[in-house]
C-alpha cells in the first residue's frame, strides 16, 4: 500500500508508453486529500500507514470513522491493487457519507452490513474486520457474505466508483478523453514496436 | 429549411425512429420528393453533447426504460433489466455504433436451403437474394463512406496498434481474410472531416468522422424542405380504419401530451424490441393479436447474434483504445462449414474498450484478484468480440408484460432468449480460436467474457415469401396492411454473421425506392 504506484516503465524505444504512476505534486496531493498537518508527518513512512488510513476514514463524518475504515479495507479486498493508495479507494467510498445522510435505508444497509461483518470477524479472529491480519482471513469472511445485499451494493458501486474515477485511470495506462488533444493520429495510435516483423 | 406539417395532413409518410433504418429512409424518401414526418422518442443531441467518457455517454443516450431479460441466456443474471444496448435519441444507435460495415454472404440469405431443416430452430430463406441487394450495398457503402471499399473510394483505415496485434496473431495461425470496412472517413467526405483516431467512436464521434444518421441523413432530409423531425415524440400506437388501413399514429410529446399524426404510409423503425412492441401494443378489435400479426410471428424469432468476448493480456503494451475502435476483423470463419460442429459462421472482431467498460464487462459480478490482476494489465490488453449467426427460434421473443407499465402506461417488453445448441458450439469455437490467435502473439492470459447487452437486435418482424411465415414481404411491407412498413433490423429473416447496420441501410434505400414508386403509381 505504497503512496503511489511505482512500476518500472515499460519504456521501449519508439512506443509512447505511460508510466502508470501519479504525477501530481506532493503539495497538490496533500491539499486535495484533505489531510491535516498532523497526518502529514506520518505519511512518508510506509510502515506507519495506519494513522493515515484512520485520517482518511475519519472523513466519513456521518457514518463515522470506524465504518469508513471497514468500507475502505473491504473496498481494497474487493478490487485489490497493492500499488494504489488508500485515498483512491476512499474516493469511491466517500459518497456514501452524504447519501447515507439522506437515505435511511442505505444508512441501515451499511451500518448493519458492517456490524455483521465485524461480528463475524470478532467471532473468528477476535478483532473487527478492518484489523483482521491477513487478506486470506478477511476473504474467508467476505465469501460468507458475498451474495448478500450489503456486499453486492458495495461491490457493484465500486465497479464505477473506483474504475470510473478519472484520477485512477493513469495508474492503469488509460489516457481518457482525447478529442481535445487531437486524438491519437499524431500521438501513437500506430506506434507498437514489439511485434516481430511480419 | 425544416418544414412543419399539420397533424391532419394525411399525405405524409410517418417514420417512427431516426436511427440506421428510419434516418436512411427519411433521406431517401425526401430526396425523391416525398414528404415525411419523423417521430423520434429520444432527444436531439448534437456533437457538443458528446463526451469521451463511456459511462457518461451511456447514461446520456441509452434507452434506459425498463425491459426484462428472460429465458436461458446469461443476461437474466448479468443484465436483468438491460437485455439490449440501444440508443434513444435522434440518430438512434448510429450514435453509439462502432462503425463496422460488413455485407452478408450470399448463403446467409438462403439459410433454410443451405442448412436444411434445423431441429429446434425456425430457419427460413429471405425472400430476396444477395444479388438483389448487392446494388444497394454499393449505394450504402458510398453513402456511409465505408473506408476501403470500391464503392466509397475512401482509402482503408490505417492500422492502429490493436489492429496490428490481432492481425499478427491471425496470420500466424493461418487466417487470411482479415478486413476492416469501417464507416468512418479516411479523408474528408460528405461534408464531414477525416478520422483523427480519437478512439471513443462508441461514445459518439466528437468530430463526426464516423457515419451517423444524426449528422448525415437527418440534416440532409431536413434541407430538402420535405421533412419534419419531432424529437421526444414517443409513438404509443398505430391507428387504422375499418378497412384495416393504417391512418396515423398516436404519440406522446415530452410533456406527456398525446397527439394524433395522420399518415398516408407508416414506417416502423424503432429497432427490434420497440418495433414489435409497438405493433403488439396497437392491437384492436379488428387485429386482436396486434397489427400485421396474422402469422403470429410479430415479436418472434428474436436474434441478437451469437456473441462472446474476451480480453487478452499481451506480452507488450497495446493501448487498444488509441485510434478507431474496430481493429482487425477476421472473416475466415464466416463460410458455412458444418465440420466445425455448427451451422453458419462468425467473425472475430477486434473491438477496443476503455478501462471503465473493461472493468464492468470483463466479469460482471466478479471481484477479487482474479479481476484486479487482469485490469492492472489494461494497457497490454487486446479485446475481441465474436459475432456469429444466431438461428431464429420462435420462442426467442419480445412479449408484453402482463402487469408492469412504463411512464406512458404501456406494458414493458420482456426479451426472452435461449441459446440453440448451435449457438453454444459456435461460441466455444470462436473463443478457442481467439485463444489460439492470442497465444500466437505470446499472450500470458486470456479472459473469456460473457456476452454484452445485445447491441444487434434482429428478426422480430421478419421478411418472408409467404404471409404465414413472417410479418413483411421483400419490400418490408407488412403482409397484412399495405401501407404499413417495417424499416429496421427487425425485418431480418436470418442474422448472418455480419453486423447488421450496412444491411439495414441497404434495405432502407431499396424500400424508399419502392415506397416512392408505389406512391407515384397510387398503389399506396
Ligand atoms: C455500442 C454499439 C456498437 C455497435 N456497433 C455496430 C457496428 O460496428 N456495426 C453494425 O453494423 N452495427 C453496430 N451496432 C448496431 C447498430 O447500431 C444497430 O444495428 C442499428 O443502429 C439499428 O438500426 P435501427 O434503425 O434498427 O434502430 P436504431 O438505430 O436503434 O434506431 C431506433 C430509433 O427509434 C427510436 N424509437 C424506438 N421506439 C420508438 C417509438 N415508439 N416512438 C418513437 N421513436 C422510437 C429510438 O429512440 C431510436 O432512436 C452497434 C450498436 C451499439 C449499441
Ligand atoms: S477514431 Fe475516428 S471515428 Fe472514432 S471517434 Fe475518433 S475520429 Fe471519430
Amino acid at each position: 500500500m505504497n503512496d503511489d504506484l511505482h512500476q518500472s516503465p515499460a519504456a521501449q524505444e519508439g512506443m509512447r508508453v505511460l508510466e502508470k504512476r501519479v504525477t501530481v505534486s506532493r503539495r497538490a496531493f496533500l491539499k486535495g486529500s484533505g489531510l491535516t498537518a498532523a497526518g502529514v508527518t506520518t505519511l512518508s513512512v510506509g510502515g506507519l500507514m495506519l494513522p493515515a488510513r484512520d485520517a482518511l476514514a475519519a472523513e466519513l463524518t456521518h457514518l463515522g470513522a470506524a465504518i469508513g475504515k471497514t468500507l475502505l479495507v473491504m473496498a481494497r479486498d474487493i478490487f485489490p491493487h497493492d500499488k494504489i493508495a488508500d485515498r483512491y479507494y476512499m474516493q469511491a467510498i466517500e459518497p456514501y457519507d452524504a447519501k447515507a445522510a439522506e437515505d435511511p435505508a442505505l444508512a441501515k444497509l451499511i451500518r448493519d452490513g458492517v456490524a455483521q461483518l465485524d461480528a463475524m470477524a470478532k467471532a473468528s479472529f477476535n478483532t473487527p474486520y478492518a484489523d483482521v491480519g491477513t487478506e486470506t482471513q478477511r476473504l474467508s469472511l467476505l465469501y460468507a457474505i458475498e451474495h448478500g445485499a450489503f456486499f453486492q451494493k458495495i461491490k457493484g458501486d465500486m465497479v464505477t466508483g473506483f474504475y470510473n474515477n478519472k484520477a485512477v485511470w493513469p495508474l492503469f495506462g488509460e489516457e481518457g478523453s482525447s478529442w481535445e488533444k487531437g486524438g491519437y493520429i499524431n500521438r501513437g495510435f500506430d506506434d507498437i514496436d514489439w511485434l516481430p516483423k511480419a | 429549411m425544416s418544414k412543419t406539417f399539420s397533424k391532419d395532413d394525411n399525405s405524409v409518410v410517418v417514420i417512427i425512429g431516426s436511427g440506421a433504418g428510419g434516418g436512411t429512409l427519411a433521406d431517401e424518401l425526401t430526396r425523391q420528393g416525398v414528404d415525411v414526418v419523423i417521430l423520434e422518442a429520444g432527444k436531439h443531441h448534437t456533437q457538443e453533447d458528446f463526451e469521451n467518457d463511456e459511462w457518461a455517454m451511456f447514461a446520456k443516450i441509452s434507452w434506459l426504460d425498463k425491459r426484462i431479460s428472460a429465458g436461458g441466456w446469461h443476461h437474466t443474471e448479468t443484465y436483468p433489466n438491460l437485455p439490449a444496448w440501444i440508443v434513444k435519441g435522434v440518430g438512434g444507435s448510429t450514435m453509439h455504433w462502432s462503425g463496422l460495415a460488413l455485407r452478408f454472404m450470399a448463403h446467409e440469405f438462403k439459410t433454410r436451403s443451405t442448412y436444411g431443416h434445423v431441429p429446434g430452430a425456425n430457419v427460413l430463406d429471405w425472400p430476396i437474394s444477395y444479388d438483389e441487394l448487392a446494388p444497394y450495398y454499393e449505394i450504402a457503402e458510398r453513402k456511409m463512406g465505408v473506408a476501403g471499399t470500391k464503392a466509397s473510394g475512401l482509402p482503408p483505415m490505417p492500422p492502429n496498434n490493436h489492429y496490428r496485434v490481432i492481425e499478427h496473431g491471425a496470420r500466424k495461425i493461418g487466417y487470411k481474410d482479415i478486413v476492416r470496412p469501417v464507416a468512418s472517413n479516411t479523408r474528408p467526405h460528405d461534408g464531414r472531416p477525416a478520422c483523427q483516431q480519437i478512439g471513443y467512436c462508441m461514445q459518439g464521434c466528437k468530430i463526426g468522422a464516423k457515419w451517423s444518421t444524426l449528422y448525415s441523413e437527418i440534416p440532409r432530409a431536413m434541407k430538402t424542405g420535405h421533412a419534419e423531425l419531432r424529437p421526444q415524440s414517443m409513438v404509443l400506437r398505430i391507428e387504422h380504419d375499418k378497412s384495416g388501413k393504417a391512418t396515423g399514429v398516436l404519440y406522446a410529446d415530452k410533456d406527456g401530451n398525446q397527439h394524433l399524426q395522420k399518415a398516408r404510409v407508416v414506417c416502423v423503425a424503432g429497432n427490434s424490441i420497440e418495433s414489435p412492441r409497438l405493433l403488439l401494443n396497437s392491437a384492436s378489435s379488428l387485429f386482436p393479436n396486434g397489427l400485421a400479426n396474422s402469422s403470429g410471428q410479430v415479436g418472434r424469432n428474436y436474434m441478437n447474434h451469437t456473441t462472446a468476448a474476451a480480453l487478452t493480456i499481451n506480452p507488450g503494451p497495446v493501448y487498444m483504445y488509441r485510434g478507431f475502435d474496430i481493429a482487425a476483423v477476421v472473416s475466415d470463419e464466416v463460410p458455412n462449414n458444418p465440420d466445425r460442429g455448427f451451422l453458419g459462421g462468425y467473425h472475430l472482431e477486434g473491438l477496443a474498450l476503455h478501462l471503465p467498460f473493461a472493468a464492468a464487462f470483463m466479469k460482471p459480478g466478479g471481484w477479487g484478484r482474479e479481476v484486479s490482476s487482469a485490469l492492472e494489465k489494461f494497457d497490454h490488453m487486446s479485446c475481441v468480440w465474436v459475432c456469429g449467426e444466431d438461428l431464429a427460434q420462435e420462442e426467442n421473443s419480445i412479449t408484453l408484460h402482463p402487469t408492469e407499465r412504463d411512464q406512458h402506461g404501456l406494458p414493458i417488453p420482456i426479451v426472452t432468449k435461449t441459446d440453440h445448441t448451435n449457438d453454444a458450439a459456435m461460441r466455444r469455437h470462436g473463443l478457442a480460436q481467439w485463444r489460439k490467435l492470442s497465444e500466437a502473439v505470446g499472450a500470458t492470459r486470456v479472459i473469456d467474457m460473457p456476452p454484452y447487452p445485445a447491441s444487434h437486435n434482429m428478426g422480430t418482424n421478419r421478411m418472408s415469401e409467404k404471409a404465414r411465415d413472417g410479418v413483411v414481404n421483400k419490400w418490408g411491407q407488412t403482409h397484412d396492411i399495405k401501407n404499413l412498413f417495417v424499416s429496421d433490423g427487425s425485418q431480418f429473416t436470418s442474422s448472418g454473421a455480419a453486423n447488421p447496420t450496412l444491411t439495414i441501410v441497404a434495405l432502407a434505400i431499396r424500400q424508399a425506392e419502392y415506397i416512392a414508386g408505389a406512391m407515384k403509381r397510387r398503389e399506396l
